[in-house]
């Protein structure tokens, strides 16, 4: 039996396809999000892939910010559910979830069982979020891909204090025109990240395992910085972009056994 | 035969909204006085007085809901007012703003021309209460100031502790007082005391229809939809020192009575989980908070905001301590501990299965503590929660798709509780 789940995001598009609710076959990412092409790509790429059609699956969730607008599900669930179920899938010791998307950051805890217990997301403003990341990059005339290594480059850490995203834009400017490392300034915009999506997690009363998950996940110098500031190990999820898929994949497997 | 006659409640709700709002523009046009007043403020001093009543919350939480609050919170926002005001203070201050140009000019200006708002009149005085939000204060004497007209402000110092002590109840009725020797001031004659005593009679049978309407969503499944407690919320803010409130109040715990008897429910078959709504509704997107819920078979069955106007209290203590203490005890002007308890029995009476708090930007003092109530709450039921930024009037801080997937997730959170139960 195969199912399939997709993550119709802000910023990217995602689809795990699963086959008898274990076996990932496909796991595609398309860098974009909801009112693009990206849903239809990765559909058709997860299909190539696996060499399967939409006939084959039993059973289709859909999840992320573009769920509702997505045709050809068969149930929407939220990303916060999804993102739970995948995760605990992966790694049955979380207990905190940090997941950092394109606009959204949330920290989901969960119970022994898998449970969501409580979850915080972050309200209306794209501070700590990818979003947030995508802008920093462009200023500082980089890319998303390489702002951890310059960030592990980094001899000291320029302090980013504010939590806006267009004012921390300028302060980022006035730190680059007094002639600040760069390397320093990606650590500072990686700390200020961390610091928005640790106060979500302190929130729910942090308790290990901390798994991250979400596309900024990829970034290690976020991930350091999320560590340093929680003062515990953080596990990042495998492929990160892929868990809110992976749950929906496993949501859809369990609705078609009822079927 | 009486206009009403035969009318269900929602026809007498719509109709006696109207009416009131009638009442202000003929009173208007007699040359009689109109009050502008806070919405928890006491009304039985005015009505007492033969004032009319116009409550500006009320109308621009109407204005909202008709989608026309944009517009006015523009003509306030050019005179200066801050996005961080509260936004019912915004709508009603540019709604002011283009009656004052009106009544200068004798020219409606285009913006009122074409506003979705009911009429209403100017005032001629306005009283306010801190028992809700201290805005109000600054707002109603801003009010005062651009218009030039008496300003009666009713003090309710906020209670740090609980129960209400006796000290507190007495200097507020000695504020009611006050207010009515103001009013006879403003007025020109005595305070008719006899008819103080039927127009507080009137106000418990008001309250008490009310609370009536309330109490339906103790059943399960509930043949009350909660949010028809926001629709119906006008007339006990705006007129329950009138019969007007209690009429449609009746008339509608009767149906609901009748509802129940014969097995009808708000969602007829579709109800699955309850919850309860902390704060003011979302008025310009009040469909979709509403029916996103529905559409997942969730109803609303508890919310402390409409309860604000169980204003119970024994009309014959000629002391007014009573009095008082029900205009003192709304639950933001108390402790937080109390607050808490407060929402634990509206939970508990609405049996819900999670709770939705609404951020809301306008109301500071509803809001700010909302944080720390939810934390305190879920330590002791355990029942799951969310919470949503929005604006009571201004619609550009809400976001549908934020309150989809947060309200979706609590909905996922409640059903995982039942199943696991």
């Amino acid at each position: 039996m195969y199912t399939m789940g997709i993550d119709v995001g802000s910023a990217s598009s995602k689809v795990v396809i699963l086959k008898d609710g274990k076996d990932v076959v496909a796991a595609e990412v398309v860098q974009v999000g909801t009112g693009s092409s990206g849903p239809q790509r990765a559909l058709e790429q997860a299909f190539k892939v696996s060499g399967l059609t939409r006939e084959d699956m039993s059973f289709v969730v859909a999840t992320g910010y573009g769920r509702f607008a997505f045709e050809g599900a068969d149930k929407q669930i939220s990303e916060i559910s999804c993102h739970a179920k995948g995760i605990y899938h992966l790694v049955p010791t979380a207990r905190t979830i940090i997941d950092i998307g394109g606009q959204d950051a949330k920290a989901i805890r969960l119970d022994d069982k898998g449970g969501i217990k409580q979850f915080f997301m972050n309200d209306k403003c794209a501070a700590g979020t990818g979003r947030f990341l995508e802008v920093m990059a462009r200023v500082l005339e980089t890319t998303l891909d390489d702002m951890a290594e310059l960030d592990a480059q980094a001899t000291d850490t320029a302090p980013i204090s504010s939590t806006c995203t267009v004012f921390a834009e300028s302060e980022v400017i006035s730190q680059l025109s007094s002639g600040e490392s760069r390397n320093n300034i990606i650590k500072g915009v990686h700390l200020s990240v961390a610091s928005r999506a640790c106060g979500l997690a302190y929130r729910g009363g942090l308790e290990k395992d901390v798994v991250m998950t979400g596309g900024v996940a990829r970034n290690a110098g976020v991930v350091r910085a999320v560590a340093s500031v929680l003062k515990t190990d953080v596990i990042v999820a495998p492929n990160p972009q892929t868990t809110g898929a992976l749950g929906a994949a496993l949501f859809a497997y369990e609705a078609a056994q009822k079927k | 035969m009486s206009l009403t006659q035969g009318m269900k409640a929602k026809q007498l709700l719509g109709y006696y909204q109207n009416k009131a709002d009638q009442d202000a523009r003929e009173a208007k046009e007699r040359g009689d006085l109109v009050c502008w007043s806070a919405s928890v403020a006491p009304p039985e001093f005015c009505v007492t007085m033969g004032i009319a009543m116009v409550y500006p919350e009320t109308h621009a939480a109407g204005i909202g809901a008709r989608k026309g609050a944009m517009d006015m919170l523009d003509v306030a926002e050019r005179k200066g007012y801050n996005i961080d005001c509260c936004s019912y203070g915004r709508v009603n201050m540019g709604y002011m703003e283009c009656l004052k140009e009106a009544a200068i000019t004798g020219v409606e200006p285009e913006v009122l021309v074409n506003s979705p708002a009911a009429k209403v009149p100017l005032p001629d005085l306005v009283i306010t209460c801190n028992n809700i939000c201290n805005t109000l204060l600054k707002w109603y004497e801003n009010l005062a100031v651009e218009l030039d007209i008496p300003c009666i402000v009713i003090d309710v110092p906020f209670n740090h502790t609980m129960p209400i002590p006796e000290y507190a109840k007495a200097y507020i009725a000695d504020e009611f007082r006050n207010a009515i020797s103001q009013l006879e001031v403003i007025c020109g004659r005595p305070f008719d005391w006899k008819k103080f005593q039927e127009v507080k009679n009137q106000t418990q049978r008001s309250v008490y229809q009310w609370n009536r309407i309330a109490d339906f969503t103790k059943y399960k499944p509930s043949p009350l939809n909660g949010f028809d407690l926001f629709n119906y919320m006008a007339l006990i803010v705006a007129c329950r020192s009138l019969d007007y409130a209690e009429i449609t109040f009746k008339a509608f715990a009767d149906e609901l009575e009748e509802n129940l008897k014969a097995g009808i429910y708000a969602f007829k078959g579709a109800e699955k989980t309850r919850v309860q709504w902390e704060g003011i509704a979302v008025w310009p997107h009040l469909g979709h908070t509403f029916k996103t819920l529905k559409n997942m078979g969730t109803i609303m069955t508890g919310s402390a905001y409409p309860a604000i106007w169980d204003l119970t209290y024994d009309a014959n203590d000629e002391s007014l301590h009573s009095m008082a203490e029900a205009y003192t005890r709304t639950y933001i002007n108390t402790c937080l501990s109390n607050k808490a308890a407060v929402l634990m029995d509206i939970m508990e009476h609405g049996k819900v299965d999670g709770v939705i708090y609404h951020l809301n930007r306008s109301c500071k003092l509803m809001s700010f503590l909302n944080v720390e109530t939810a934390e305190v709450i879920k330590e002791k039921n355990g029942l799951p929660y969310v919470s949503f930024d929005g604006d009571q009037t201004d619609p550009r801080v809400y976001s549908p798709a934020q309150y989809e997937t947060r309200v979706q997730a609590l909905v996922e959170m409640m059903e995982a509780n039942m199943a696991a139960e």
